[in-house]
């Protein structure tokens, strides 16, 4: 099959790639461009493993193709901490706990992010719903939604 | 709540795991993670027919397009070498003769790329001669349902069976005279109660990359809960020698017992071993439901007879669980669990294990417990209605505690069900208030745990520092416990000691990382090679100053003189000693090899409460608390999260989740849109409360967690579903329109 050429922008740096139009972004990040942080739980959108953020919306790379990322702004869980230091969620998801077999928390961590950019003082409620398209099948979520709970609140200190 | 004397310094506090920084960056390497230079993708070929003679494979058409480099089908391994015990698994790997259910592989494609394999597949030709299925469990049993294998007589049956049939095995469990109890009963209530099959449904599909090279070895790494018995199995499958084929436990994203046997890694390692070059498999998600190890659907009936007092005169279970095309189910824990709470004069239980057409079982959290405590747990909750108890009082007075004979044989010993149970009473979850709509529903569960073959070591390095060895793969922290374990037992801090797990090349045989064995297993062998290390370096600073090895003692994590007699020195601290290793004997290092025993069985007690929608069914979860003995909970917070995960599995089985067939026989929701798992907005928090029982068997008291989390939460749904509804739910999932309807019969009935 031949390939197509796409330029775009991940986490910042400006990347080139060929793929072949029917490889989804997951692949091209995953298996092309070893970025294998984001995961593959379902390959259609209905586990949030593959969370991304595309041109700042929150997207499953599983349901965007490859060449849909020309001239794209594409930022993945590789991209979350700066230099040696986590990010908030990051530290929050260690200290509660949050993770167990931590399949799911690249995802978790990218939703959780799009929604503190967006709504920095959630309620549990809104926390649950947002996270809703993530599954974890590990922590039941209680630990989960305490950690991005905690995470908000330190932010909201730090601004 | 804890029981024991003894201080802990390191084991329950709560550090960070050691493993968390790589797994919130996503450097994490899980199964799919790792490439190879070279590398071919693996795809497989899959029977759409749930009953299937397979005539003919022809794959020359496959084989010659450019591009691909191997195909394998069942021909491609010679059962003749394969060891009896692991012919199932070869045939579930590959069909052989017939296909089984829809989704059993009947061929597989080595190729260059994703699409040039999906080119190749469509290229097999398979001729089938389709055959009658059944997947139902009660069906699968009658006299004229279509037979799987002409050579399943079921076992231990007597007399002796004459006629093949579905039915693999027989189990009988209990002991007294059931008729003599049900005699003594004032109130007896039977009922029969069917469950959906349901998945493990972890997020990680089974994925491995394969290396056979052309002298007859072979790496693979892959996602397991047992990378000893993956090697085991496919060295036998494959034919080499255990020694040659080196498996690595990549990171795992789940596993809840699903992951305890092979699917993908025989097959990949044949196809690199006919082309020559590595080989990846991923499966789909589709795979992972129609392929992998589901759990049993089941049929099930339940008698208990009770006084007006409130005491159990006899128990009484039959349990049909529908284990797969192989019969693998694991009906004989569910008759072994059910009544294994009480203490009962007169017991007893049967099950049968039966063949279907659907995908091999494979273990799932708790194999086979929940079912049954679902079962048995409701009828234990109406009949506390029935003689008006309260539910916790009904199940205290019957309480099995240390001396009793469980009802599948051994008495226990020390056991904390009790515990369990008055925790509950004195929580402020067991008496807020209710509203409309809503009710409360009470379980208690039980689990066996395990112990095992475990193989451990640890290093001494030169700084003080120690690096631990285990091979039971981190599903969930257990890196983080096992510091913790080592830290107390050594007298040095957390944060330096490091925990890998390691390949098989590099420790002995560990069993898979299941019945909850690890923190267990691998804690205890760790502790032993702890005190291996400890002994080893008392005699090095004996050395130093010149005295007997008896002469010196272990204090607070440095050696001493024993006595005044031993001399007068200083005491020498772990770090010390460690910097003098090369100039007393060389790197200091402990060891440990067990087959682990004493694993100390687990109860715990759900209550939760819920509304339920008088106008559409559905059920909405308002609070859930989870008791449970944990022994001794050497990392609190992973405890909590075993019980809250196993808790939110089981809201899951009992309201949702369900393999849907279609007359045909193939599944309909082979995905997560339509096979529904809980997510966040589902659910409330998870209340936790730690008790302490200890277990005699472990040297700080330790018992498994991780599996009996998920056996009361179907029971005590189903309870307050019950009570919020006004009808008994006896079939899961209670999904909207099941409860609907029960309300509605209840109405017009
Ligand atoms: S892999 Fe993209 S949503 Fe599941
Ligand atoms: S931690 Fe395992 S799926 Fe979320």
């Amino acid at each position: 099959m031949t390939q197509t050429h796409v330029s775009t922008t991940i986490n910042g740096d400006k990347v080139e790639y060929l793929c072949e139009t029917d490889e989804t972004l997951l692949d091209v990040l995953r298996d092309t461009l070893s970025l294998t942080g984001s995961k593959e739980g379902c390959g259609s959108g209905d586990c949030g493993a593959c969370s991304v953020m595309l041109d700042g919306r929150l997207v499953c790379a599983c349901l965007v193709l490859g060449v849909e990322a020309q001239d794209r702004k594409i930022e993945t869980i590789e991209g979350m901490a700066s230099g040696d230091e986590l990010h908030p969620l990051q530290q929050k998801f260690l200290e509660h706990a949050a993770l167990q077999c931590g399949i799911c928390t690249p995802g978790f961590l990218v939703a959780a992010k799009a929604l503190l950019d967006e709504n920095p003082d959630p309620t549990e409620t809104e926390v649950r719903y947002w996270l809703a398209g993530n599954l974890c099948r590990c922590t039941g979520y209680d630990k989960i939604i305490r950690a991005v709970m905690d995470a908000a609140t330190e932010m909201r200190g730090q601004a | 709540m804890g029981k024991q004397d003894r201080d802990f310094k390191a084991v329950g506090t709560r550090p960070l795991r050691p493993d968390g920084v790589e797994k919130v960056t996503g450097r994490a390497k899980f199964g799919a993670d790792l490439s190879a230079p070279g590398m071919l993708v693996g795809r497989f070929l899959r029977s759409p027919h749930a009953h299937a003679r397979i005539r003919s494979i022809d794959t020359s058409k496959a084989a010659a397009l450019p591009g691909v480099k191997a195909v394998v089908t069942g021909d491609s391994f010679d059962i003749t070498k394969v060891s009896s015990g692991n012919h199932d698994t070869l045939a579930n790997v590959m069909a052989r003769d017939k296909a089984l259910y829809e989704g059993h592989a009947v061929a597989a494609i080595a190729a260059i790329s994703v699409s040039i394999a999906r080119k190749a597949l469509k290229l097999i030709e398979v001729d089938y001669e389709v055959l009658p299925h059944v997947t139902d469990v009660d069906e699968a049993m009658a006299a004229d349902a279509p037979l799987l294998h002409e050579n399943m007589f079921t076992a231990n049956l007597t007399p002796k069976p004459t006629k093949p049939s579905n039915i693999a095995n027989f189990y009988e469990f209990g002991h007294g005279d059931i008729e003599a109890g049900f005699a003594k009963a004032d109130v007896i209530i039977e009922r029969s109660f069917k469950t959906a099959a349901t998945h493990q449904g972890y997020i990680e599909p089974h994925a491995c990359l394969a290396n056979m090279t052309q002298d007859g070895q072979g790496e693979l790494w892959c996602c397991t809960q047992g990378h000893f018995m993956v090697r085991n199995v496919c060295a036998d499958l494959m034919g080499m020698e255990i020694s040659k084929l080196r498996v690595t436990a990549s990171e795992i994203g789940g596993g809840f017992g699903g992951k305890t046997t092979v699917f993908i890694d025989p097959v990949a390692l044949m196809l690199s071993k006919l082309a020559g070059k590595p080989v990846k498999i991923v499966m789909s998600r589709e795979e992972v439901f129609k392929a992998s190890g589901p759990t049993s659907s089941t049929s099930m009936r339940i008698k208990i007879g009770a006084t007006n007092d409130g005491r159990l005169t006899a128990c009484e279970g039959e349990f049909n669980y529908q284990g797969g095309a192989y019969a693998d189910s694991p009906v004989q824990f569910g008759a072994m669990s059910a009544f294994a709470c009480y203490d009962l004069e007169h017991v007893k239980t049967v099950g049968y294990d039966v063949a279907a057409n659907r995908p091999k079982n494979v273990a799932y959290r708790a194999p086979g417990a929940p079912m049954a405590a679902f079962a048995v747990e409701s009828v234990m909750a109406e009949m506390a209605d029935r003689l008006g108890l309260d539910q916790l009082e009904f199940r205290l007075k019957n309480a099995a505690t240390e001396g009793t004979r469980s009802s599948y044989g051994p008495t226990y010993n020390s056991v904390g069900l009790t515990e369990t149970i008055k925790a509950a009473q004195s929580h402020d979850h067991y008496s807020a208030p209710l509203g409309a709509n809503q009710g409360r529903g009470i379980a208690s569960g039980f689990w066996f745990n395990f112990g095992g073959q475990t193989a451990v070591s640890l290093n001494v390095q030169e700084d003080g520092t120690v690096n631990v060895t285990v091979g039971t793969p981190d599903i969930g922290g257990s890196r983080a416990s096992m510091g913790l374990m080592v830290a107390e037992e050594l007298g040095i801090e957390y944060d330096n000691i490091r925990c890998i797990i390691a390949d098989t090349s590099s420790l002995g045989y560990n069993d898979v990382t299941d019945g909850s064995r690890t923190t267990f297993s691998s804690g205890l062998a760790l502790i032993n090679a702890a005190k291996d290390a400890k002994a080893k370096m008392c005699a090095r600073a004996a050395r130093i100053w010149d005295i007997p090895a008896e002469a010196v003692e272990w204090k607070d994590g440095c050696v001493q003189p024993a006595g005044a007699n031993a001399g007068e020195f200083e005491p020498m601290s772990f770090a010390e000693i460690a910097a003098n290793a090369d100039n007393t004997g060389g790197p200091i290092a402990g060891h440990h090899e067990i087959n682990a025993s004493g694993a100390g069985v687990s109860f715990g007690t759900h209550m939760v409460d819920v509304e339920v929608d008088p106008d559409t069914g559905y059920v909405k979860i308002l609070r859930y608390t989870v008791v449970q003995d944990a022994g001794k909970a050497v990392h609190p917070a992973y405890v909590e999260g075993q019980y809250q995960g196993g808790a939110v599995q089981g809201i899951g089985w009992a309201l949702n989740e369900e393999y849907i067939y279609g007359e045909d026989g193939r599944l309909q929701n082979a995905g997560f849109l339509d096979y529904r798992m809980p997510v966040a907005s589902d659910l409330p928090m998870i209340d936790t409360v730690i008790v302490e029982v200890p277990n005699p068997g472990h040297p700080y008291g330790v018992r498994g967690v991780g599996e009996t989390s998920i056996v009361p939460p179907m029971a005590a749904i189903a309870n307050a579903v019950s009570q919020a509804a006004g009808v008994r739910m006896t079939e899961l999932p209670m999904s909207p329109p099941r409860v609907l309807k029960a309300m509605d019969d209840a109405k017009g009935g």
